[in-house]
């Protein structure tokens, strides 16, 4: 855990003065709607179709238990209960009272939670890998560096009215799971040769109505220089950026307008010009933000303890272990993902109950730790393997122990036309049927790992691009209409799926998923061969073929 | 509109000139980027000051040859959510060292004061009174900052090294 200090506290304290100030001029008449907006975007406040939606940030996805009950708390006291974990390590809360905002970001800010740049045309919520400090072979913990990054865009006073909003990622291990791709600036942090820690830098990655895969700008950048990097980078697009087309706003158009190679000589330009500004980060200033994160103290324990051994002769235990377990660094010790997608239920909401008895059980089992993954899932990072069925039975109870981790049913989807005045098609439905068409778990397993993602409009919130399946709702004379891509991935092999035919009504959707699901299994050579790569061998002829045969 | 110079609303001393208009015989004025280029040399042999509106999609080069005989330069914020002009103001500050007045022109509100002081200006023609009035008030909404600019100001973590070196030296 990192641990902020009275600066950081501070400084979050004046924010929260600050926007109470905005909504009480906005209360009052002296703000208008349209100066208030960019104002309440830059803290996280969306007008959605019936209420104002409150975005709240969970840097680099890592929550201790105590701010996990504030969040238990904003659900109950200004929302309805719940909560909903976005694909941005964010979540949002539904029905959220403009008068009441500055009170439940007064009272986030006691844990050190804010809002800040949680939307608007800024620097969004640094990102990144939701195992950061505990998976193996990890080169080294990313979010030091997400932390450095988090401080260094936080109200920067030259990047926070930029053309469009703006998304940085981080991995440090060779399985991406943050996704860093599709990011404005994606950092794949590593050692070079000479055993320096560094990035590989990707720009201009991102989903949205025009797809692109991030290009690497620069194969090594030293881990001291990275902020003045990063500067000039910004400082290019905040410039040179389009503003006269909001959807040619992002920097991968201004990339891909310019070339990569053109692109990188600005850049590269600016960086040698900005000369030593303050930026460049010496050990020591490293080693400082490194010190306020906390480890665990963890006890030496056996690779398989007794109790693991035992409760194997469960069979739904072992399926949950299965599925949801995974190797930790540190022996006899384990990391596990709490699925948000039970079946029938909305991917990636918890109720404020859950999130009290999930705090709970991160005290009991996790050091108090919770992580939040970009797949719309919590995660304890620590646990001990022999307590793993004490907890399998405690997450059970209270409806969050679904063993379908990476399988069918875990799928990602946006809020859709259910909440959002920007979609154009429901998600939210379509998501929840399809978990009740492959509820069968064995049905799951035989399919295997399968990446489902829904977006009910363009803008991709759902990241349908990349799913292994991708969902788009689009609209069509007034009705709601889904165009299917398969092959895409998101992972450090990332790719845009392939659409596979004309779009179709809501009503056939699950149906068709369903073929697509049986036309794989009759294909696939083998029972290892995942979906993705059953695809990328056979093309999407064969699976056109079936779905459209009978429509 | 108001002017805010040094944190107070004063009488802006610089007439406006448009382009097209006669330019009055002395007093300080402030030109229009092209008018200015047209005639540099003769602007700058004039008795008063003179300054510049340099619009914020225009590199800044063809200004750098001019900016030590400058009273002033003026950017502009079109919208308030074009900020193109704090890149401008912190290279004309940092990379340039340009210690005239710099000014924010446009759609000035009182939510930006803070980015701009800390990206260099020192000058703000204010929309509406209300937020000139504010302005002093808003410029110390804030007391901790995470980016080193040219304004000066200790960067939190700056602060922290500072603390932990005390700290160590007083063992």
């Amino acid at each position: 855990m990192y641990a902020y200090d009275e600066l950081d506290r501070t400084l979050i304290n004046e924010r929260v003065s600050e926007f109470r100030d905005q909504v009480k001029r906005r209360l009052s008449g002296e703000l208008t709607e349209d100066e208030f907006k960019m104002l309440r975007l830059q803290n996280g406040v969306y007008l959605q179709l019936h209420a104002y939606m409150f975005r709240v940030a969970i840097p680099y996805g890592t929550l201790s238990s105590k701010q996990l009950r504030a969040l238990a708390r904003v659900g109950r006291r200004y929302d309805r209960g719940y909560g909903h974990f976005t694909t941005r390590q964010n979540i949002q809360f539904n029905w959220i009272k403009l008068a009441e905002l500055p009170d439940a970001l007064a009272d986030l800010a006691e844990v050190g939670i804010h809002a800040m740049q949680t939307s608007g045309n800024n620097m969004r919520n640094v990102t990144s890998d939701q195992w950061a400090g505990v998976a193996p072979g990890e080169v080294e913990d990313p979010r030091i560096w997400s932390e450095i990054l988090r401080q260094h865009t936080t109200l920067h006073p030259e990047f926070s009215f930029l053309p469009r909003k703006f998304k940085i990622a981080i991995t440090a291990s060779e399985h991406d799971r943050a996704a860093i791709k599709v990011h404005d600036i994606g950092l794949r942090l590593y050692k070079n040769a000479e055993g320096e820690t560094g990035f590989e830098v990707l720009v201009g990655g991102g989903l949205g109505r025009t797809p692109f895969i991030g290009k690497t700008i620069k194969p090594f950048v030293h881990g001291r220089d990275i902020l003045s990097y990063v500067e000039a980078i910004l400082r290019v697009y905040n410039q040179y950026g389009r503003r006269d087309n909001i959807y040619k706003a992002r920097i991968k158009i201004l990339v891909h307008e310019l070339g990569i190679e053109k692109f990188a000589r600005e850049v590269d330009e600016e960086w040698k010009q900005m000369g030593d500004v303050g930026l460049t980060l010496d050990h020591s200033v490293i080693e400082e933000v490194r010190s306020r994160f906390s480890y665990p103290a963890y006890e030496k324990l056996p690779h398989m303890p007794d109790e693991l051994k035992q409760a194997a002769h469960d069979p739904l235990f072992e399926r949950w272990r299965g599925n949801s377990v995974f190797p930790h660094k540190v022996q006899g010790y384990s990391i596990v993902t709490i699925s948000l997608k039970p079946v029938g239920a909305p991917p990636g909401d918890a109720t404020s109950d859950q999130m009290d008895a999930v705090a709970d059980l991160a005290d009991r089992y996790s050091f108090g730790e919770i992580r939040v993954g970009h797949e719309q899932n919590l995660c304890l990072p620590h646990v001990a393997k022999r307590d793993l069925p004490q907890l399998w039975k405690a997450l059970d109870r209270i409806g969050l122990a679904t063993p379908n981790v990476n399988l069918v049913t875990d799928i990602i989807a946006c809020p859709g036309l259910d909440y959002c005045s920007l979609a154009n098609a429901r998600s939210i439905p379509i998501a929840q049927e399809l978990t009740r068409r492959f509820a069968n778990h064995d049905t799951a397993e035989l399919i295997g790992r399968l990446h489902i993602n829904i977006s009910g409009c363009i803008n991709a919130c759902g990241h349908h691009h990349v799913g292994h399946i991708g969902i788009l709702g689009v609209e069509k004379n007034g009705e709601e209409f889904y165009q299917i891509t398969i092959g895409g991935r998101a992972d450090e092999g990332a790719q845009m799926g392939t659409l596979i035919g004309p779009a179709i009504p809501y009503a056939e959707v699950a149906d068709v998923i369903e073929d697509i699901v049986e036309a794989y299994l009759a294909l696939r050579d083998r029972p290892e061969e995942l979906f993705v790569d059953a695809v990328k061998r056979l093309g999407v002829e064969p699976f056109k073929e079936r779905v459209y045969a009978t429509r | 509109m108001p002017l805010v110079k040094q944190g107070r609303i004063t009488t802006d001393l610089f007439v406006h000139v448009a382009d097209g208009a006669e330019l009055p015989g002395d007093g300080a004025i402030l030109l229009p980027a092209a008018r200015f280029l047209e005639d540099a040399e003769a602007l700058l042999k004039r008795a008063g000051k003179v300054g510049v509106i340099w619009p914020n999609n225009r590199d800044l080069d063809d200004l750098v040859p001019y900016l030590g005989r400058l009273a002033a330069v003026a950017l502009v914020f079109p919208s308030f959510r074009d900020g193109r002009a704090y890149s401008q103001a912190r290279l004309l500050r940092e990379r340039h060292g340009f210690d005239g007045e710099l000014r924010a022109t446009g759609q000035v509100l009182r939510d930006q004061f803070v980015f701009m002081l800390r990206a260099g200006f020192d000058t703000f023609e204010v929309k509406k009174n209300s937020d000139a009035e504010a302005f002093a008030s808003t410029a110390k909404s804030y007391s901790v900052f995470y980016q080193p600019t040219g304004d000066g100001r200790l960067t939190a973590l700056h602060r922290r090294m500072q603390l932990r070196h005390s700290e160590s030296a007083g063992q």
